[in-house]
């Protein structure tokens, strides 16, 4: 294949874009607004192009991008994507549109800086998504940090001074921790570059003890727990939601709770296979307590955006109990959970976002009835919250069901347990829908609300449509992840064991899982 | 036609989206018109089908077409097909035959409002998912179906949702429909696991192989238990039936097409469609059979003394799906679905006849404001009349052939249980006690309102007209299906037994004919049961109609048991509901995530605050100060590497 830029161009471009924004006079809103659209739009339209040269049936990298960096420590520039990252760099750059024109009127303070920082955000969050360096991993996903931090911090509710330095010192003690193991791996294998790494593992070149994997994926573990989040490390995040501008809970939501996921995925599991076969009955009990817990805290909560980002505790719990479960169908239903999530969570926020641009509150007992006044959006609102809670034909039944049906397959009892969660899932948001879109209209103000406008229609159609479209089309987004999520099973075999029964189980999931 | 089964749902479909989406300012008419005709075009299609169907060879059933695949990941794949077997043909005549009849009464009867086109919608939309569910041919699109139903009827309860009650009772019919589809999905991935697939024909080929698990332990037993959960919630059953007398909020053409005559019937449906499971799982018949027998029994006597005419009917429909429950139990499948359709029939038209009612009188519901209607409602009187008479088992109505067939497997078919048996025509009389308590107390005696302020009138004749046609169904919908002891042709029972062929049970009552004697005892029981439940009914609500309230009285505290509905509510709410949310909102989200957890979090942070504060009192600028920790520093050091090189 020739070489290509794209991935390169695909990840700097909004980045570059912020200079058009920068050279825009500071009060320029219209114009900074628009610029920043077609900026993301275009980075849409160019991201898309991924789909046209991605081969379907491989497992490699693809795009693949690699130059020198630094000499000593070796540090590469390394892009690729696999059908891991594929779909999750669409899904940035799919929100982040959406995440700008949920912002054209709600912002008002420092339109420029927010603007930039959303931009920033984006190029950041996919450098996470297609760096194939470890170090140049650390890099992306620290700088990614900074501008979330400002999102909250400057363009938040109340308390979001206190919400945002939450969110980064959670976020920064998993930090900590990733550094301390990625520069240890270094050091026994002499390499950052991750496919490097992995091959030297398969091979057997490179043989971690038992003990030094345990200490590696668990402080891995820990970084990407933190970011999911998985309980009990969850507070920080309903506090992060609840304060952020509608923007921030989209793109957090959407897309930055996956790269925990991702990097459970892409590291914990094929870097240190036999440590996390030891800890999958803890980590998938923290799931299924997730999933069970994060709903029935959602439902009690009086406050609309703070259900919402319970209930991606809750969500985020199905994802985790996915990838443990060391199943293929597992493995595909949760990277098309996460899929899932970003859309209709996204959305859900989205809609939220609406709701409080209305009437600066998201206190559920401040509406009431608001099916009169605002048809579309309630139509809307119930047509998300379905998606959401597992209706077949919409995209969340297809990923609950292929991780419920794979897990089962592993273990009964976790399945079972975490289909609780789907029961649950109608009982919080139908409850919700139920107090805040139905019944009389309690105050008078909400008699005079707005329906959507046109900017709004176009937002929640698109997430509409793609919710339906992923709820009925799947196979168009399976095929493409399918290599890539068989292959992970590949990469936890490792020659020699460190016991006979670790080769055994790294394999046990392909053996049983493919023939059947 | 059989080329293109997918026409057959995707028609509604076609017409719920241009009046929920498209087609926002068009004139009532022409929602008229779209609703009508996508119902009435499915119906033609499946006459076609039926046509077709007839010509085809016994290896061409069942007839299947696969369109695409929808889920394919790891090992799991299905694809979105489609079967036509006699099964779903009978299935597919009864949705859009009575769902168009209904379609049609919706227009005279829905007030022309702004939910109009709503309305319609939902109900073109429900039809969508009911035809999806029948014709099927995995498990996978079923639950499609399963699922899609479930969500009409929420949002088809709930219609009216500036009303608490009613949102309300959406809700709960949500919320208990997805307790049965959580043992139903656990069904599916224990199918899925034991089979590698969800499609029916790999699924019953596979199991008909294997034994009959009598011991009651295996993974044949553990699946069609699971899938029970699921139909006790669909078709309202013990213990999970709660919700459907609250789906009386939704508008009553509602009540009669999803809350009486399809929907509630899938699980039925369901059961019937898994018969080689059950069969090869004889615990899970008997569960079947004993929650079938329960279920209407226990719903029978509610009905006794329920006030309102649509929660009386409610009652009477949870009851009537326990006579298709016993069926399915007692392996008389055959008889489960024919006494499906004949419900589907004489129970859409109460529903009808209750609304026509209702509309008659100004929307009164409450069975002690009516009373002396026959006189200036006729029309709905005489098809009311039919209806009770079907459904009581009356000799040639359709509910007769029916409940007789059900009773008759239960008392002497290769699954018999005397106690299901007896029960069952203990049943058969209350059901005729309740109903012509339900007919004199609502038509006969005198008026009970006040004649001066309630114009009571006839409905419309677009009304009237699919009460007639369902009238004439209740009485001659049950010869086809005749048996042969009585000079009938059992039509039905022979083209339904090709489906259940591999099940083997089929209680056929063909075996008793010419026995006259057989007839007598078989038939006998639930006839004279009947007849004394309509003569206490005469005696209690004709004869003397002040002895109810005097026995009310001397029995107060059975009467009030049965009056609060044996208080299953309110035993749910005290044990469940409220501890639940008590739980999630005291215990989970103050004391453990914003008190334990949180409280560490912002302990930790505040103890490093003042570890902080503290520590910045040693930059105090003093230089011994300083010396002194360099020369601490330097001997901790010192020691720890003396002591690490050793």
């Amino acid at each position: 294949m020739p070489p290509s830029y794209l991935l390169t161009s695909v990840t700097f471009l909004p980045l570059a874009g912020t200079t058009a924004l920068f050279m825009l006079r500071a009060d320029d809103h219209e114009w900074i607004r628009r610029i920043a659209l077609a900026i993301s739009l275009f980075e849409f339209a160019l991201s898309l192009q991924l789909l046209r040269g991605f081969a379907l049936t491989s497992a490699n990298y693809q795009f693949v991008e690699f130059r020198n960096w630094i000499p000593s420590p070796p540090i590469h520039y390394h892009l690729g994507i696999d059908g891991i990252s594929l779909f999750l760099v669409l899904l940035t750059t799919f929100l982040t549109p959406i995440a700008i024109l949920v912002s054209w009127k709600s912002i008002e303070q420092r339109v420029r800086a927010f603007f930039i920082s959303l931009l920033v955000l984006e190029t950041g969050t996919i450098g996470v998504f297609v760096s194939l360096d470890l170090f140049q991993f650390f890099l992306f996903w620290e700088v990614m940090l900074i501008p979330m931090y400002f999102l909250i911090g400057i363009w938040g509710h109340e308390r979001r001074i206190y919400a945002a330095i939450k969110f980064i010192l959670y976020t920064m003690l998993g930090s900590i921790l990733m550094l301390v193991a990625m520069i240890w791996l270094y050091e026994l294998s002499g390499s950052f570059d991750l496919p490097q790494i992995q091959s030297l593992l398969v091979s057997g070149q490179v043989a971690l003890s038992f003990q030094t994997e345990l200490l590696l994926f668990a402080a891995f573990f820990l970084a990407f727990a933190i970011k999911v989040p998985l309980f009990p490390l969850h507070t920080w995040l309903p506090d992060a939601h609840t304060e952020a501008p509608t923007a921030g809970s989209v793109i957090l939501a959407g897309v930055l709770l996956k790269m925990g996921t991702y990097g459970m995925l892409r590291f914990c599991l094929p870097l240190f296979p036999e440590a996390a076969h030891r800890f999958a009955p803890y980590v998938a009990v923290l799931a299924i307590i997730g999933i069970i817990y994060g709903a029935l805290v959602a439902m009690v909560q009086t406050d609309l955006k703070r259900l919402v980002a319970y209930s991606s505790v809750s969500h985020l719990g199905f994802v985790v109990l996915g990838l443990f479960a060391f199943d293929p169908t597992a493995v595909q239903g949760a990277l098309y959970q996460m899929l899932n999530h970003g859309i209709s969570t996204g959305a859900l926020f989205v809609l939220v976002g609406m709701l409080y641009d209305r009437r600066h509150t998201h206190l559920i007992r401040e509406f009431g009835g608001l099916a009169s006044p605002m048809p579309m959006i309630a139509s809307l609102f119930l047509f998300v919250s379905l998606a959401s809670a597992g209706l077949p034909m919409l995209n969340g039944f297809v990923g609950e069901f292929l991780i419920l049906a794979g897990t089962f397959a592993r273990n009964v009892s976790w399945a079972s347990s975490a289909a609780v969660g789907i029961i649950l899932s109608a009982v919080y948001l139908l409850w919700a829908y139920q107090r805040v879109f139905f019944g009389d209209l309690i105050y008078e103000k909400n008699r005079t609300l707005a329906d959507a406008d046109r900017r709004e229609c176009v937002v929640l159609l698109a997430m509409a449509v793609l919710i339906l479209w992923m709820g009925i089309g799947s196979v168009s987004f399976t095929r493409r992840t399918e290599a890539s999520a068989r292959n992970v099973f590949v990469l936890m075999q490792r020659p020699q064991a460190y016991n006979a029964r670790a080769i055994l189980r790294s394999i046990e999931p392909l053996r049983s899982g493919g023939v059947r | 036609m059989l080329e293109h089964l997918w026409l057959i749902p995707l028609l509604p479909l076609l017409g719920a989206a241009s009046n929920g989406i498209f087609v926002s300012r068009w004139p009532r008419s022409a929602v008229n018109a779209i609703a009508l005709g996508s119902t009435g075009l499915s119906f033609l299609a499946t006459l076609e089908v039926a046509r077709e169907f007839a010509n085809l060879s016994a290896d061409q059933i069942p007839w299947l077409r696969s369109y695409f695949t929808w889920i394919e990941a790891g090992s799991f794949r299905a694809d979105f097909a489609l079967q036509v077997d006699q099964l779903t043909l009978i299935m597919l005549l009864v949705v859009t035959g009575v769902g168009w009849l209904i379609h049609l009464y919706s227009i005279g009867y829905m007030p022309d409002d702004t939910g109009y086109r709503r309305f319609f919608a939902y109900l073109n939309l429900f039809m969508f998912f009911m035809l999806t569910l029948v014709l099927a041919a995995n498990y996978l699109v079923l639950f499609v179906g399963w699922e899609g139903v479930g969500l009409c009827s929420y949002l088809l309860i709930g219609f009216w949702f500036l009303k608490k009650t009613a949102t309300d009772a959406g809700n709960k019919a949500f919320w208990v429909n997805r307790i049965g589809d959580f043992g139903f999905l656990l069904g599916l991935f224990l199918l899925f696991r034991q089979f590698g697939t969800l499609d029916f024909a790999p699924i019953f080929r596979n199991s008909a192989a294997l034994p009959v698990e009598t011991s009651g332990h295996g993974v044949l037993t553990a699946i069609a238990l699971l899938l029970l959960a699921g139909a006790t919630g669909k078709s309202a059953q013990l213990p999970l039936y709660v919700w459907l007398p609250d789906a009386m909020e939704g508008p009553t053409p509602v009540s009669a097409l999803i809350h009486a005559a399809t929907m509630v019937a899938a699980g039925v449906y369901m059961v019937a469609r898994s018969h080689v499971l059950f069969t090869h799982a004889p615990v899970a018949m008997f569960a079947v059979a004993v929650i079938g027998c329960a279920t209407a029994l226990f719903a029978a006597t509610i009905a006794l003394v329920q006030t309102d005419i649509k929660r009386t009917l409610a009652y009477s429909t949870i009851s009537q799906l326990g006579y298709m429950f016993i069926a399915c139990g007692v392996g008389a499948f055959g008889a489960g679905i024919f006494h499906l359709m004949t419900h589907a029939f004489f129970k859409a038209l109460l529903f009808l006849g209750a609304g026509s009612v209702m509309h008659a009188t100004g929307g009164e519901q409450d069975m002690r404001l009516m009373g002396g209607l026959r006189k200036s409602v006729p029309w709905t009187y005489a098809t009311m009349f039919i209806a009770t008479l079907a459904i009581s088992g009356t000799p040639g109505f359709s509910g007769f052939f029916s409940k007789e067939e059900i009773l008759l497997a239960a008392g002497t078919g290769p699954y018999a249980n005397s106690v299901i048996y007896v029960l069952g025509v203990i049943t058969a009389g209350l059901t005729a006690l309740y109903m012509f308590r339900l007919l004199f107390l609502t038509f006969h005696g005198v008026p009970r309102f006040d004649q001066k302020k309630t114009h009571v009138h006839e409905s419309p004749r677009i009304i009237l007209a699919p009460l007639a046609v369902l009238a004439l169904l209740s009485v001659v919908g049950g010869w086809w299906a005749a048996p042969h002891l009585v000079g009938g042709l059992n039509y039905f029972d022979n083209f339904l037994k090709l489906v259940f062929l591999a099940s083997e049970t089929s209680s056929s009552t063909d075996s008793y004919s010419g026995n006259s004697q057989l007839i007598a005892t078989v038939f006998g029981p639930p006839m004279v049961a009947a007849f004394i439940g309509f003569l206490l009914a005469w005696l209690l609500y004709i004869r003397r109609p002040e002895t109810p309230k005097r026995l009310a009285e001397s029995l107060s505290a059975p009467y009030r048991l049965l009056a609060g509905k044996y208080f299953v509510d309110e035993l749910y709410a005290l044990l469940i509901v409220r501890p639940l949310v008590w739980i999630s909102a005291n215990f989970l989200w103050r004391a453990v995530d914003e008190e334990s957890i949180d409280g560490l979090v912002n302990g930790v942070a505040r103890e490093a605050g003042e570890i902080g504060d503290r520590l910045r009192h040693l930059n105090s600028g003093n230089m011994r100060t300083y010396a002194a920790w360099v020369i601490l520093g330097a001997v901790v050091l010192t020691t720890l590497l003396v002591w690490t090189v050793r």
